[in-house]
């Protein structure tokens, strides 16, 4: 019987991800992992990718992680996990293994939008029994705030700096969420952190369809976001709401919106506590404001539009 | 009972393979190594072996899911030439700092630019500083039974680490020769069982791998790292005598052939000291000393015991297939090495050849022997460093 998805049932459960890691204050990442493995009732061995989490939570002979976990390099955790994995089918098949158990690897954006985008791709595509999780904070956060192709039109970043010629990124972020789902896997879902239940339905679900499974959970940054330590919640929040962040799975193919905001913010909303978008509100600036604004509608209204024709 | 075959040296590393019955291999083609591994996918797809095979989507994900199945706890193989073995780089040395036993047969391809898909050395002595164990063979026969005792090698409980067979493209692998397999079951009782260490998968005792250390260990891990090197060649002598009981078929740290009186010698890799030697009888009948010295471990690189076998000539050429622009040959930086530490030491001379696939003949040996010869007899090293077989 798995454990009810309660604060009080979960908060007797083990913590699998322990307190001494080195995340920030403030950090959405752990609070992300702890949310995840609480979700999970099975056996796990986690991969991750090398990033913050990774960094900050295995260092010479400490670890924070009560559970098998490997990290390698930076653009492969999916496909470590799928050698990780290949190898508990094979013992299984042979005799030598015989628990259930399941895969989960983690990466932040940079190692799975960009430089993990092909080992993603790879191990999405062989079907290896995992869940992929991007904890998307939309930047190279763990190097110093680069920009990736999940930072957000407008941002102010360290390799798109806002300046006098230019106001930040200009580029729209990649839907990876959607490209995963292409990948016809059985399910790809974006969560939140603000979103608790939401979120860990998802792991539950993920863990109970065989095959490779993709979830996108925004992680806010407050060193990356120019935002307050105590935040995190907040903005992840006003993510979902404004319609930045939609929270929404694609199983078998099939989208479903898992949570309609009562009103849908204004992006202002969302952007407007964060350092990293203070430059659009210098005069000169207003047209990419509208230009964000416009994205988050457009990128809505598709996926409002997918939901309805069951596609 | 030995089966005498007339087979590719793609085909029987493959058989080599597939006698060991590894629980997981990635697959991913390249030319010349692409028919070794097909061969080991229809094993798989006809049930001949329990293996698991990921199809990965590039050498680098295939080194980076036999990293992560090796962790998990089992036996691992791939195999890669070329540009493939180059897009592992960043993985081979991860595969060797986390100590995992993986074999992976590595058949010589040049590198580009220009691309060129025939055989010499660039792709395996451009990884030579990665931590792996390096055996190289001359022909298929060779190939086989390193292939086989590469597992012993590597899985060795006193060395856990990954092990590379490198034998020559197309002039190898693609070649057919009369060669001798082991039954199946001698193979499977020469290298046994695997055994685990610290295997990911043993969920009672979590562990974590790959972790970050910075200043304060980073160091002493690279040390240890070095000395478990220093034990391999033991190792390699001890498993090559075990060997030699079950095939008759003698290996050591390195060959040597009519060295022993030797004035002029040649060191070479692989399929071209196959040649040589010929040029060596040739030139014996004729009452010249030459002698030849075959590497086999590269890594770690016998030093000592190379210097003793040399020490008696007079003038040594070291051939190597690969270069290091601007510098020596590879081989020759090591034999170089290793004969400094003697008093008494033979001129010694680098000459590059077969890059490519550029043939190697038996006239381009005699050659160099020819040189050797006059510098033994008293003559001026001309160059120290020289292109053979070049068209002018």
């Amino acid at each position: 019987m798995a454990t009810p998805l309660t604060l009080k049932e979960l908060s007797k459960k083990e913590e699998l991800f322990t307190h001494g890691h080195r995340m920030c204050a403030g950090c959405g990442a752990p609070t992300i992992v702890k949310m995840v493995l609480l979700a999970t009732e099975y056996p796990v061995v986690a991969a991750n990718a090398t990033g913050c989490l990774e960094v900050s939570t295995c260092i010479s002979e400490y670890t924070a992680w009560k559970i098998p976990w490997i990290h390698t390099a930076f653009e492969n955790a999916a496909a470590t996990l799928s050698g990780v994995e290949t190898m508990y089918r094979s013992l299984k098949k042979q005799g030598k293994i015989d628990k259930d158990v399941k895969f989960i690897a983690f990466g932040g954006d940079g190692g799975t939008y960009d430089i993990g985008f092909q080992s993603l791709s790879g191990a999405m595509e062989r079907g290896h029994d995992m869940i992929y999780i991007c904890y998307d904070n939309g930047a190279y956060m763990n190097t110093g705030i680069q920009r990736s192709s999940a930072t957000p039109m407008g941002a102010d970043t360290t390799t798109c700096p806002a300046g006098s010629c230019v106001p930040g990124k200009l580029r729209p972020r990649k839907n990876l969420t959607k490209i995963m789902a292409e990948h016809n896997i059985p399910y790809a879902a974006q969560a939140s952190p603000s979103h608790w239940m939401d979120l860990m339905k998802k792991v539950r679900k993920a863990h109970e369809l065989p095959g490779a499974k993709f979830l996108n959970v925004i992680s806010p940054c407050n060193r990356g976001w120019r935002s307050k330590t105590n935040d995190a919640i907040t903005l992840s929040r006003l993510a979902v709401n404004t319609c930045y962040w939609p929270l929404y799975e694609i199983e078998e193919g099939i989208t479903k919106v898992t949570y309609t905001p009562k009103e849908k913010l204004p992006l202002l909303d969302f952007i407007k506590p964060q350092g990293r978008f203070k430059h659009l509100f210098e005069p000169g600036n207003e047209w990419l404001l509208k230009a964000m604004q416009e994205e988050v509608d457009r990128e809505w209204a598709k996926l409002q539009a997918a939901e309805k024709c069951g596609c | 009972m030995a089966k005498v075959v007339a087979v590719t040296g793609n085909e029987a590393v493959a058989n080599a393979l597939r006698q060991v019955n590894p629980d997981v291999c990635g697959i991913y083609p390249i030319t010349p190594q692409t028919d070794m591994m097909q061969r080991y996918a229809s094993y798989i797809s006809n049930g001949k072996v329990d293996t698991e095979a990921i199809l990965v989507e590039s050498e680098h994900s295939s080194m980076s899911a036999c990293i992560g199945a090796s962790a998990a706890g089992g036996r691992v193989v791939t195999a890669t030439s070329s540009q493939g073995l180059a897009l592992m780089w960043e993985m081979l040395h991860i595969a060797s700092g986390d100590r995992l036993p993986i074999i992976m047969p590595v058949v010589n391809r040049a590198l580009s630019a220009p691309l060129n898909i025939h055989g010499d050395h660039s792709d395996a002595m451009g990884c030579r500083d990665t931590g792996w164990i390096q055996i190289w063979s001359e022909n298929g026969q060779e190939a086989y039974d390193n292939t086989i005792q590469a597992f012993r090698v590597g899985e060795h409980m006193d060395i856990r680490l990954p092990v590379m067979v490198c034998m020559d493209g197309f002039i190898i692998s693609h070649s057919i020769e009369r060669m001798e397999y082991l039954e199946d079951d001698e193979v499977k009782k020469f290298v046994g069982p695997f055994k685990n260490l610290f295997p990911l998968l043993d969920l009672e005792k979590p562990k974590s791998y790959g972790p970050l250390i910075l200043t304060d260990l980073y160091h002493e891990y690279k040390k240890a790292q070095h000395e478990v090197m220093l034990k391999v060649k033991d190792v390699v002598l001890e498993v090559a005598k075990d060997f030699e009981k079950m095939s008759g078929r003698k290996y050591g740290l390195f060959e040597t052939y009519r060295l022993e009186d030797a004035d002029i010698a040649i060191v070479i890799l692989n399929s071209a000291a196959g040649t040589t030697k010929d040029v060596v009888d040739e030139l014996r009948d004729k009452g010249i000393k030459a002698g030849l010295l075959k590497p086999r471990l590269f890594r770690p690189f016998p030093y000592e015991e190379m210097a003793e076998a040399l020490k008696n000539a007079r003038a040594v050429c070291v051939m190597d297939r690969s270069d290091s622009f601007g510098g020596y040959g590879p081989l020759f930086m090591e034999v170089s090495s290793a004969l400094y530490q003697l008093k008494n030491r033979p001129a010694l001379i680098n000459k590059i050849y077969g890059l490519g696939g550029r043939d190697y003949l038996p006239s381009h040996g005699e050659m160099v022997f020819n040189e050797l010869a006059e510098i033994a007899a008293g003559g001026k090293i001309k160059a120290y460093k020289e292109y053979i077989g070049v068209r002018e």
